[in-house]
């Protein structure tokens, strides 16, 4: 079974209605002893990512998440539930993550450049290139727009973590990250249009 | 690179799109889910839609609607009109939209923009502002007020003023309703836009004035700033697909998502 985690970190509501639009049986839980016999996990999330840990971390669902990875099920991150599968955060002063990831998050930060800057949050569509093939891209074709809305954006540590990224400001950031059976996107997959819904279904179809 | 954004707007009165038109009155133009489900077919980047009736009728904003369209949209929409307090804006999240937009609500009572941010993310909530032409004074320095109750309400507020304000407060993004250039073809009101672009750093939509697919281009272009252009009745009446306002778009060297 899949199960979508609901860690009080935002709205599941879009990421449930996305997965039965494409035929992804699933069911919400809060329970980690749920989301440890999953088959595979969906991790969403809104918000900021010291909130999120604190919820993760008080209920246990934090060492459920990786238990479930550890045993090799496929794992979609989305948005925060991108971000914080990464060691660290620079929101809310510095959060420690959960480490799935090797690398950190980091805040936009376009100072340096000219008037008019980019504006953060990074809000709206934005094409992903992808870096190479991997079963949940399937189909989709290479610089598709998805839809983004964050002011940090994941950094993690090694090329091959790095499977698709997106330009913004001077910056050419991470936007798919590819851990093995842990795929994450740092933009909304379940709001970015048939692309987004495409994604989706080739997760749920995925074996790692 | 970041696309500029279509956006479509969607008044409901009595569970029906309508649209009001000079010496017409309203015209009823179809089923709100339905006509979202078309618009998204046709690549539009992000729907609103606005209970036109539940503010005056003080009713909270039909949910069924809004679960309807997130059940057959699969990009954001932003829900307006009848917002009164946290939780209706609990339950239009709730039932599936991305945002919610707040403009006469936030005109009365500005704390509700930090208390719907602090609860949902300042991504959920979208400003709404109605600005009138009034020319320059010392207590109105941008030369435009708030006007509230479709235009007819004046508050004293300068509009650039309140766009700082807003942002301040927590707002994610200023959806900006020119009354001078709403209903008239002419073009959306680029003085004003090009202002409040300037004044924050939050994402801008223009509204009011589009009457054909070359206005667009005008108040997305770089030396405005807009970053989305909101159409209502170039596609509702005039019958402009969304393709081709965003080819017209891509013609004039604006990024668009095709």
């Amino acid at each position: 079974m899949t199960i979508l985690v609901d860690y009080k970190a935002g709205n599941l509501t879009s990421v449930s209605l996305a997965l039965s639009k494409v035929g992804v049986p699933h069911s919400i839980s809060d329970d980690p002893e749920v989301v440890r016999r999953a088959d595979r996990v969906v991790f969403p999330g809104v918000g900021a990512a010291g909130q999120a840990m604190d919820n993760l971390r008080s209920t246990g669902m934090d060492q459920a998440l990786v238990e479930v990875v550890r045993k090799g099920h496929p794992v979609l991150g989305i948005c925060i539930g991108c971000q914080i599968l990464l060691d660290s955060s620079e929101e809310n002063g510095g959060v420690r993550c959960l480490g799935i990831l090797p690398g950190r998050v980091r805040r936009f930060d376009f100072a340096h450049l000219a008037q008019p800057r980019p504006k953060v949050p990074h809000m709206g569509w934005n094409p992903v290139s992808f870096h190479r093939e991997h079963p949940v891209l399937a189909g989709i074709p290479n610089q598709s727009h998805f839809y983004f809305v964050h002011s940090f954006y994941p950094d993690p540590l090694g090329p091959e973590v790095r499977l698709g990224s997106t330009g913004y400001g001077d910056l050419e950031f991470t936007s798919i990250l590819d851990g093995g059976n842990v795929v994450a996107t740092q933009f909304h997959t379940e709001k970015s249009g048939e692309s987004g819904l495409r994604l989706l279904a080739n997760f749920g179809a995925w074996k790692p | 690179m970041l696309a500029k954004r279509v956006i479509v707007c969607l008044d409901v009165r009595n569970g029906k799109v309508t649209k009001g038109v000079k010496f017409a009155g309203n015209l009823d133009l179809g089923d709100p889910v339905a006509m979202g489900a078309e618009y998204y077919r046709q690549g539009v980047d992000e729907l609103v839609f606005y209970d036109i009736t539940a503010s005056a009728e003080n009713r909270a904003i039909d949910i069924e609607m809004v679960r309807g369209v997130a059940q057959n949209v699969f990009i954001p929409f932003a829900v307006g009109g009848g917002i009164r307090n946290l939780t209706d804006m609990r339950d239009v999240l709730l039932a599936g939209a991305e945002k919610v937009s707040l403009n006469s609500l936030a005109v009365r009572n500005p704390s509700i923009i930090a208390d719907g941010a602090k609860a949902f993310g300042n991504q959920c909530i979208v400003l709404g502002m109605d600005a009138l032409k009034v020319g320059e004074s010392p207590s109105n320095p941008s030369g435009y007020e708030i006007v509230v109750k479709g235009g007819r309400e004046r508050t004293g507020i300068d509009a650039v003023a309140w766009a700082r304000r807003a942002e301040e407060l927590g707002a994610g993004e200023i959806c900006l309703n020119s009354i001078d250039a709403d209903g008239t073809k002419a073009g959306y009101e680029l003085e004003i836009t090009r202002k409040i672009a300037q004044a924050v750093s939050i994402p801008v939509i223009a509204s009011g004035g589009a009457g054909k697919p070359e206005h667009l281009a005008e108040v997305l272009h770089a030396d405005v700033g807009a970053d989305a252009a909101l159409v209502a009745s170039l596609t509702h009446i005039d019958g402009y697909t969304v393709g081709q306002l965003k080819e017209s778009l891509a013609r004039a060297g604006v990024v668009v998502r095709l």
